[in-house]
Order: C-alpha cells, then sequence, then structure tokens
C-alpha cells in the first residue's frame, strides 16, 4: 500500500492475474462507431473466462499486435457480466489499428488499473455528473453503478457538453437516460448549425439549472482538462467543497504500474494514485502549469 | 538477503595478498564477479576476472562537469569514489525484453520470460550506492507490484561494500545521511587500510551469505587498532565532502517555490542532454517499445531507460505537458529531491555527486536547491480563491 | 396572482435594489409571451428593451447564407437577454428566436437609460447587475472559442 498523501480511494481493485507487464488475450466481439472519430470496442477473453471485476473509473492498458498499448478507460457497466467495453477516439496508430480490428482478431489487455469514481462514498448525497466531449466515457460507469442501486442517493443529475450535436456521445442511451423521472440530463453543445433545438453553451453553464444540493453533493468531472478547471471554479462558486469535487487525469503512459515514471503529475502516479482524484488532494499541482 | 547487525560485531581482517580468493570463492560459488575497471578514461562496472583488473593505484578528480584519472602512487585497489556507471545498470539494465509473441491465425501466444541470468556479486559498492539499491528496491519490490526481473536479479547480488576512505570532489553523501559508512545492505563490507607498510581490509560481516563466504577466506579476528584505523579513515573521508545540501524541509521548500525564477535561470544553461538521468543511481523512468519483425509473425515488447529530460516524455494529445526545458528540469529536480518523499518515503538523491561531474555545463543540484532557499518564495504563487472562484 | 413588482423584488437579478428603483422598474416592466419560433429580437434593429426569461427556452443566433441559422447560445429559465441598450449605439448585434413558448419579462431599457442620465444611482445598480452577466458570457464564449474538444495534433 502506498502511503502517498495524495491516495484518495482505498486500494487498487482487482490485481492482475499474471505477470503485470503481459497482456491477457482478449477476442473482439464488435467494434461499434460512436461518432465520426469515436469508437467502441467489446472484447471478451480468449480463454472464456468471466469479465474480471473492475470499478467505474479504472482502465486497461490496450495492446494490438505489433502496434503498441495504450491506456483507455473502461467504458462499460460494472454491474453486467458480459463483454469488456472500451470507448476511445481515433487519434493515433494504436487507436487507429483498434479501430481496423474485426470480429475474432485478439489483441491483449493489461489491468484493471487505477482507482475509482466514489461511488461507494457518494451514497446518501446528491450526485452530479459533469462530463465535457470523449470525459462521458469514464463516467459511464459510474451512472450505471448509481442507476444499479438508485434508491441509496439523493438527485442524480447528468450534465453533458459537447463541440457540436453530431460529436454527442451515447446520444440513444443519454435520450433513454433523459426519459427517466429519477435522472435530469442536461446536454448542451459549443456550436450548432440547423437543426438542433437543444442547447448551445458551455457545460459550465448547466451547472447553475443542475438542482442539486452544494453541501450535500458531490460532483464527478471529467473531459478536457481545460473543461475541468472552468467546471470547478463554477461548482466551487456555486458552493460545493474542494473535498466533494473528484476528477479523472491523464498523463503519458507507459507500464500502468508505477514503474516507468512517465504518468506523473506531482507527487502522484496517474496509473497508481489516479486517474481519479479527490480535488482538494491535487488542486495545488492542478493549477501549476507544465507539471 | 536479510541485514543482521549482530553478524557485524565481530571484525575481521583480510590481507590484500589474500583479495584474488575472494573472487576465486565467488567465482566458485557460480557468481559472475562485476565491479569497477578502467574504460574510455573513467572507472566504470563491468565484469572482471580478477583482482588486476580493478583501477589499481588510481584515484578520480572530480569537479563540475569534469572528470579525471591520475595515478595515486600507491596500490589502492578502491582508491576513487564513484564513476558514470551505477549498480541499476545490472539491477535495472537499460535494455530488457519484457515477453514475445507470436501470430497465430487471428489468435496471439504469448511468451514470457523465464528469469535466468547467473547470480551477479558486485565488488566495490559505496554506501551512497547500497541507499541508492534500497531506493530502487522501494521503487521495484515496495510498491502494490513487483518487478520479476528485479527481483530475481536482487535476491540473487551478493554486495561487497567498500567504506570510501576519501571523498569525490562532487560527493556530499554526509549531508544526505547516506555515508561514507556502509551501515545496512551488504553480505560484506570492507575499509581498505594502508599504513605502516600494510596493505589489508577490515571485514564487516552482515549476512549469513556474506559468513559463508568469509569462512573461506584467510582471515585474522581484528585488533583494536585495526578497527581505530578503519574508524580514523571513514571519519575523515566525511570531512572531505566536495558539496553539501541542505535539507531541511526541503520537501515543503520546493513544493512551495514552483514558480521561483531560479527555475528559468537552470533552463538557460540546461541542454536537456540526459546525462544526469542516465548517470543517477536513483533514476529509473524507462519506456516501452513493441516491435514487430519483417514477416509481421513475430513481435516483442522491450523496455529502455528513458528520461524525463525528453520531450516526448510527457507527451499526451498533440502535445507535451513538460514541453520547455525549465519545466523538465524543474521535473527532476523536485521529483530527486520532493515528491520522491512522498512517492516512496524517502529522498531520491543519495548525494553520491554524479549529476554534477557528468553534466555537460556543470549544473550543481545543491547549488540550485541553496539559490531557491536564499530566496525562498520570492514569487508568491498564491491559490487562494475568493468567494466567486476566482484566483 | 404575482404582481410584477412582486416577481421583480423576488428576483434574484434585482434583489437588494431600494424600492424607490423597483417602482421606477416596475414602471417599466411588461409581461410579453412569444410563441415558439417566434424572434424576439433581430439583428440590427435599435436595442431599447432587455428580457427576464421567465419559462421557456430562447436561442441567441446569426444567420449566414449559405449556413443558416447558428446558435451561439441559448438561454432559459432566470437568464437575462439583452444588453445592447446598455451599449451605445445601443442596436442588437444577434437575432433571438424562442425556441419553445416563452414567457418573460420585458423592461424598457430606452426609458431607463434616460433615467439613469439623472439618476446616477439607479444607473449604478443597473451596471452592477450587468456587468457581472457579460463577464460570464465572454468567459463562456472564450472557452467556446479554445475549441477544447477537439483533438490537437502537432
Amino acid at each position: 500500500m502506498s502511503t502517498n498523501p495524495i491516495t484518495d480511494s482505498g486500494p487498487l481493485l482487482a490485481l492482475p492475474r499474471r505477470q503485470p507487464m503481459v497482456p491477457e488475450p482478449y477476442c473482439v466481439q464488435r467494434v461499434r462507431q460512436e461518432t465520426r472519430d469515436t469508437f467502441t470496442l467489446e472484447l471478451r477473453s480468449s480463454n472464456g473466462a468471466a469479465r474480471p471485476a473492475f470499478a467505474p473509473g479504472q482502465f486497461n492498458m490496450l495492446y494490438v499486435f505489433g502496434v503498441g498499448e495504450i491506456p483507455i478507460s473502461i467504458s462499460g457497466d460494472p454491474t453486467s457480466s458480459k463483454a469488456l467495453v472500451h470507448t476511445t477516439r481515433e487519434v493515433g496508430p494504436v487507436t487507429k489499428a483498434l479501430r481496423n480490428l474485426k470480429r475474432g482478431d485478439e489483441m491483449g489487455v493489461r489491468g484493471p488499473f487505477g482507482t475509482q469514481w466514489p461511488v461507494e462514498q457518494a451514497v446518501g448525497s446528491d450526485v452530479l455528473i459533469v462530463a465535457g466531449g470523449i470525459g462521458l466515457a469514464p463516467l459511464r460507469p459510474a451512472l450505471y453503478a448509481i442507476l444499479a442501486n438508485r434508491e441509496k442517493y439523493g438527485r442524480v443529475v447528468l450534465l453533458y457538453g459537447t463541440r457540436t450535436p453530431e460529436d454527442i456521445l451515447y446520444r440513444k442511451e443519454l435520450e433513454r437516460w433523459r426519459a427517466r423521472f429519477d435522472l435530469n440530463v442536461y446536454v448542451t453543445v459549443d456550436r450548432a448549425v440547423g437543426a438542433w433545438r437543444g442547447n448551445v453553451g458551455v457545460v459550465t453553464s448547466l451547472i447553475r439549472r443542475a438542482g442539486f444540493d452544494p453541501q450535500n453533493g458531490i460532483a464527478l468531472v471529467c473531459g478536457p482538462e481545460v473543461m475541468m478547471r472552468f467546471a470547478i471554479q463554477e461548482l466551487q462558486k456555486r458552493g460545493v467543497g474542494t473535498d466533494r469535487i473528484y476528477l479523472s487525469m491523464e498523463r503519458n503512459m507507459k507500464c500502468a504500474i508505477g514503474f516507468c515514471g512517465h504518468c506523473q503529475f506531482g507527487p502522484s502516479f496517474i496509473c497508481k494514485e489516479g486517474p481519479v482524484f479527490r480535488y482538494d488532494k491535487m488542486e495545488t499541482f492542478f493549477l501549476l502549469r507544465e507539471v | 538477503m536479510t541485514h543482521d547487525s549482530q553478524l557485524g560485531k565481530v571484525l575481521s581482517v583480510l590481507e590484500r595478498k589474500d583479495f584474488q580468493q575472494l573472487f576465486d570463492t565467488l567465482r566458485e560459488k557460480g557468481y559472475r564477479i562485476v565491479g569497477p575497471t578502467i574504460r574510455d578514461g573513467a572507472i566504470v562496472y563491468d565484469e572482471l576476472a580478477s583482482v588486476t583488473d580493478l583501477p589499481v593505484g588510481w584515484v578520480d578528480e572530480q569537479e563540475g562537469g569534469t572528470y579525471k584519472l591520475k595515478k595515486r602512487g600507491d596500490a589502492a585497489l578502491f582508491g576513487y569514489a564513484v564513476g558514470p556507471h551505477s549498480w541499476k545498470k545490472f539491477l535495472h539494465p537499460p535494455v530488457v525484453r519484457l515477453w514475445q509473441v507470436q501470430r497465430q491465425g487471428k489468435g496471439l501466444n504469448i511468451i514470457e520470460e523465464t528469469q535466468e541470468t547467473p547470480p551477479m556479486a558486485f565488488i566495490g559498492v559505496r554506501s551512497c550506492e547500497l541507499h541508492a539499491i534500497a531506493v530502487q528496491d522501494r521503487v521495484f519490490l515496495g510498491g502494490d507490484f513487483v518487478s520479476p526481473a528485479y527481483k530475481s536479479k536482487r535476491e540473487r547480488a551478493f554486495i561487497v561494500a567498500i567504506n570510501c576512505a576519501q571523498a569525490g570532489g562532487t560527493c556530499f553523501c554526509a549531508s544526505m545521511n547516506t555515508g561514507p559508512k556502509s551501515t545496512a545492505g551488504f553480505d560484506l563490507a570492507l575499509t581498505e587500510i594502508l599504513e605502516d607498510g600494510r596493505h589489508y581490509f577490515l571485514v564487516e560481516v552482515g549476512t549469513e551469505s556474506g559468513a559463508a563466504v568469509l569462512k573461506e577466506l584467510p582471515h585474522q579476528p581484528a585488533g583494536r587498532e585495526d578497527t581505530a584505523a578503519a574508524e580514523r579513515i571513514v571519519a575523515a573521508t566525511a570531512t572531505q565532502m566536495g558539496r553539501r545540501m541542505d535539507t531541511t524541509g526541503i520537501k515543503d521548500l520546493l513544493y512551495r517555490n514552483y514558480e521561483h525564477p531560479r527555475w528559468d535561470q537552470v533552463a538557460a544553461r540546461c541542454l536537456t542532454c540526459a546525462n544526469c538521468t542516465m548517470v543517477c543511481p536513483t533514476c529509473f523512468c524507462t519506456t516501452i517499445e513493441d516491435v514487430t519483425d519483417l514477416q509481421g509473425d513475430h513481435a516483442e515488447r522491450w523496455q529502455k531507460w528513458d528520461s524525463c529530460f525528453t520531450t516526448d516524455f510527457s507527451y499526451i494529445h498533440g502535445g507535451s505537458v513538460r514541453a520547455t526545458p525549465k519545466a523538465r528540469y524543474r521535473q527532476w529536480m523536485t521529483h530527486k529531491l520532493a515528491t520522491w518523499i512522498d512517492q516512496f518515503g524517502t529522498s531520491g538523491c543519495v548525494g553520491c555527486g554524479r549529476c554534477i561531474t557528468w553534466c555537460p555545463v556543470a549544473i550543481d543540484i545543491t547549488e540550485e536547491v541553496r539559490a531557491i532557499r536564499e530566496t525562498d518564495h520570492l514569487v508568491t504563487v498564491s491559490t487562494k480563491k475568493d468567494d466567486n472562484g476566482n484566483s | 396572482m404575482e404582481t410584477l413588482k412582486g416577481i421583480l423584488a423576488e428576483h434574484p437579478f434585482f434583489r437588494g435594489l431600494e424600492d424607490r428603483h423597483l417602482e421606477l422598474l416596475v414602471g417599466c416592466a411588461s409581461n410579453v409571451r412569444f410563441d415558439a419560433g417566434q424572434f424576439i429580437l433581430r439583428e440590427s434593429e435599435e436595442a431599447n428593451q432587455f428580457f427576464l426569461i421567465r419559462q421557456g427556452k430562447v436561442s441567441v443566433e446569426i444567420f449566414a447564407p449559405g449556413r443558416g441559422p447558428m446558435t451561439i447560445l441559448t438561454l432559459g429559465e432566470d437568464e437575462v437577454l439583452g444588453w445592447s441598450w446598455l451599449v451605445p449605439p445601443y442596436q442588437w448585434k444577434f437575432d433571438a428566436r424562442a425556441i419553445e413558448m416563452t414567457r418573460a419579462i420585458a423592461l424598457d431599457g430606452k426609458c431607463l437609460r434616460e433615467k439613469s442620465e439623472h439618476d446616477h444611482d439607479l444607473g449604478y445598480e443597473l451596471l452592477k447587475r450587468f456587468v457581472p452577466i457579460v463577464e460570464e458570457r465572454l468567459t463562456a464564449t472564450r472557452f467556446q472559442l479554445l475549441n477544447v474538444y477537439e483533438p490537437h495534433h502537432r
């Protein structure tokens, strides 16, 4: 157990079975295009083993034969035992190779790694989820977990902002969530041309309308770092304490087990003390440049 | 290998003429012997065949950005400080294959590495280096994950430590509390004594393995004069340190000075050549490379030394988080002296001085700390916020 | 039934106003309603009013040939629409259209402008409330400009 004071949500879950640098072989079940540059992978263990347990917020290292390996947050339902689900953007050689995998192709998975969203700690409180762009993917498992035990929470609100209506991730699912009576969903885009009748404006402006109790609420924030900074400022303005705001950070990652040193962010290793952090524990470093 | 300080209560004397037998005994026990030797004008660590491979009668002259070898005028086996290599070269090698994979149709067959290397005996490990090994032990063995490669090499390594008889020009182990006397982490610890025509070693046993090796060597119990001589030598070394680091409150000092103008000043000199990270005995950063053969059926994953000074080290989303040399120098120094403490419970610096010696522009980590301490909080960066969340 | 004065006095935007100023505002206020699709104000027209939205959704947009109306911002309940009445040449720079049936309180900005010339206290109270709105919109606009959701390549 690390004695790092930045350590946040408890011990790591589900330590991998093999040597930690060796991937487990997984089979591609499905590759689904979500938006023009974002896709979802559904994987199953090649050995027929059950999907390993994971906590919302954790990530896996996904390996494509001969191309490379990258960290991708798990975006599936932790309470369902089916496939291992990851959503990612196509931005480089590895993600491009992942997107071109076909059903039945084998690739490698290491994990799960990292800290989790405070789904347990939030019991009894209101929960405000603020997601920007691809940031909705690492938050989706938290929402699933909360909805699976909906009666344990107060008001649950999801705020989602992205660039244009065409970039809205999990659109059909968002519409289904919006239709529920026990969940408030607000979506906004930065720009819209044409037939969009929804909100246009920054995701931070949705916080004002969220209708949740800042004294008894927990906020989970994920998205581009600039968006998270804006959102956190707005949350603080509304009276949410820095010990009630959680965010998910990203840095260059090679090993995911605290050996390669790449993911360091001040005193924290994003792979060990993150990616989910309680804001008050890392605020000083978050506000510094080039750290 | 557990250090037992009770074993060290009985000190012995090994004569110079019998030193070769240490090599022979270790070799008989199946160890590959590595230690200091001269190559390319420097004292490096490499495989040793016999005592004569040691830098007998040589001393190093070290200063910021300077390293020279000179003849001593006597026949000391260990009459020098540390060179550009450190023991991480053997325990945490620069290039390691992690696994191989063979493509079979749509499937992958991963072949793991077997950790079969002959055990190594390290001859001439300095106290600062014992601490450095302990620092890397915490990284690779002390967390939630263990490196099997490191563990295998580390557990089987036999360590013969040397208590330094002279400090190097850039040494500061005394102020870092990492030397010059070896106190733990060795199988045998020697102090080389050349006095009154005699040339011998005071031997302290650290472990059962060490005791077993000593048993095979001709040795005598140490007399009071021998012990006193050794103590005098080590005490003298402690006063000769070329540098000093004031570590009082150093973690908080650096934490509150991330915006200090000194970082810009050192950045104007730093070439981001990464020498310091390569010679530093505790720097452990690596990168992972996935490579394939030309036919596309076989791939391998390799682990290689990396440095936080490279622009790509912190690359993410189309750019590097630490794009400027200032940010990268600051990262290295604050990691070594401050964040390391929060991460692993000790400083990352052992006061060996290598980074000072091998920096082409002679940047001195002790001087950088001093400069920041003297103008502590020159730039106040307030992270307090007003009621509206504005800073 | 709620009176205009009651609504204005309770509204967070006008909270803290002295009674004499509140009376002035009430004198300049009226209830208005817009059907879905109806324009509330149009680019280049004289800006003489501002609106406190009570219900519904308004799109602040600009029309470009070949691209149609482009929405920059949507406003909803309790939000304020329009500050161009404060800034010469007092002309709307954008269109504002009701996306859904919208009810609002319209305030006669031209009248308040003229009154503020004589009653500087009134002017200060109004500016104190409008400047933060402008700041908020500017910050939001800058954020939108940054295009943070796009992947940035070297």
